[in-house]
């Protein structure tokens, strides 16, 4: 008898409801539902590493255990001393979820940067490093998306948006895509070879760039910090239905998104991705 | 920051400040950027999932709070009204979880739901 029923008898009343419910329980499975994916440590290896500009460095990384991801996630990398004092930092997947076994993580050198500094002063291709992802489901992007796609970003922010562009050409998408990007110099375009080829696929994928701190002959892009103007010139012809991805410093960000939502953009169809006061 | 502006110190001047505001506007990032602490905090991937703030009941997904990492702890901040949503600071043996500032977090039974 269950314990409401003695309760129910012990106080001379009815206990309300249908009666227990016979047994009839399904037998357990067999084998347990599959565990949650879990985010744990791994050691990494790395296979390559490619200079993009004096700054940034493109490592190629092997993992044991490897999740797919998608386009715009990152990954925490961790290095610990031997006294055990940490430094854990993000970096933005640069490669597309199509490619398999390996990853690679774009990374900007920054002056005292514990990380970045280990990251481009001490290793190489054969070093193994630890890190945990992929990470994060906010800023991230799908070729099965129809929408249009707008990117606009600032220095090494291209980093998750070339991810984009990159799963975009792997996966065939074909909706309009515009990426506005900012950079200081001419020398510190990263990908740039690839940003120049991307428009000869004829996929409708468009690039446009703006230097800040002065440009070379011939060049053909803007000339100034990413303003209202530029925004609307670029991504107006996308439509109001486009999806607006932004990365870069924090305060390149906020004016962007700011200058989107004074055209008329929803700010739910714009997402950032801040990095902090580093890079302006 | 209207809501949660810093206890003003005797002598200290408005540009003062304001340059501790400009700095704190600077060092903001997203919820998104600390994905990989709140997975771990609450087992799953939690950025695209809603939350609400509990002083304007603004409703938006974990990765567009606002986040600050350069204390001891981390503070998401609410992208409207700016005050606190959740507070995490982790120790040696623990992990504090301060989510007053949250009326409710949605967690998904399982991943892309």
């Amino acid at each position: 008898m269950s314990f409401a029923r003695r309760i129910a008898d012990a106080i001379g009343v009815r206990a309300s409801g249908s009666p227990p419910r016979p047994p009839e329980w399904a037998p357990a499975p067999v084998e347990s539902a599959a565990p949650r994916p879990t985010l744990e440590w791994q050691i990494a290896t790395v296979t390559r590493i490619v200079p993009e500009t004096a700054r940034a460095r493109t490592f190629t990384l092997q993992l044991p255990n490897r999740r797919p991801h998608r386009a715009g996630q990152h990954y925490d990398v961790r290095l610990t001393a031997p006294d055990g004092y940490q430094a854990q930092r993000s970096y933005s997947i640069a490669s597309e979820p199509e490619r398999a076994g390996e990853i690679d993580l774009t990374v900007e050198l920054i002056p005292d940067g514990e990380v970045s500094s280990y990251m481009h002063g001490v290793l190489e291709p054969g070093d193994r490093i630890e890190l945990r992802g992929p990470i994060g489901g906010y800023f991230v992007w799908q070729a099965s998306q129809p929408e249009p796609l707008g990117l606009v970003a600032g220095g090494s922010g291209v980093v998750p948006l070339m991810a984009m562009l990159r799963h975009r050409a792997a996966a065939s998408g074909r909706q309009p895509a515009r990426l506005l990007y900012s950079s200081r110099t001419s020398d510190d375009v990263i990908y740039a070879a690839e940003l120049a080829r991307l428009p000869a696929a004829g996929d409708g994928a468009e690039v446009f760039q703006t230097l800040t701190r002065g440009a070379p002959e011939g060049w053909s892009g803007f000339t100034r910090r990413i303003d209202a103007e530029m925004l609307r010139e670029v991504f107006a012809p996308l439509g109001s239905d486009v999806r607006i991805f932004v990365c870069g410093p924090t305060l390149l960000v906020e004016s962007v998104a700011d200058a989107l939502v004074a055209m008329g953009v929803p700010a739910e169809r714009i997402k950032t991705e801040r990095f902090g006061p580093t890079g302006s | 920051m209207a809501v949660d502006e810093p206890t003003k110190q005797a002598g200290s001047q408005p540009s003062e400040d304001a340059e501790a505001m400009a700095l704190d506007r600077a060092l903001t990032l997203d919820g998104n950027a600390v994905a990989g602490l709140l997975e771990e905090v609450f087992g799953w991937e939690i950025t695209a999932q809603l939350t609400q703030c509990a002083n304007c009941g603004h409703v938006a997904e974990c990765g567009a709070l606002l986040a600050f990492v350069g204390g001891p702890g981390t503070v998401l901040r609410c992208s409207v009204c700016k005050e606190v949503v959740v507070r995490i600071v982790r120790t040696d043996r623990a992990t504090y979880v301060d989510a007053r500032g949250a009326s409710f977090f949605r967690l998904p039974v399982s991943p892309d739901i």
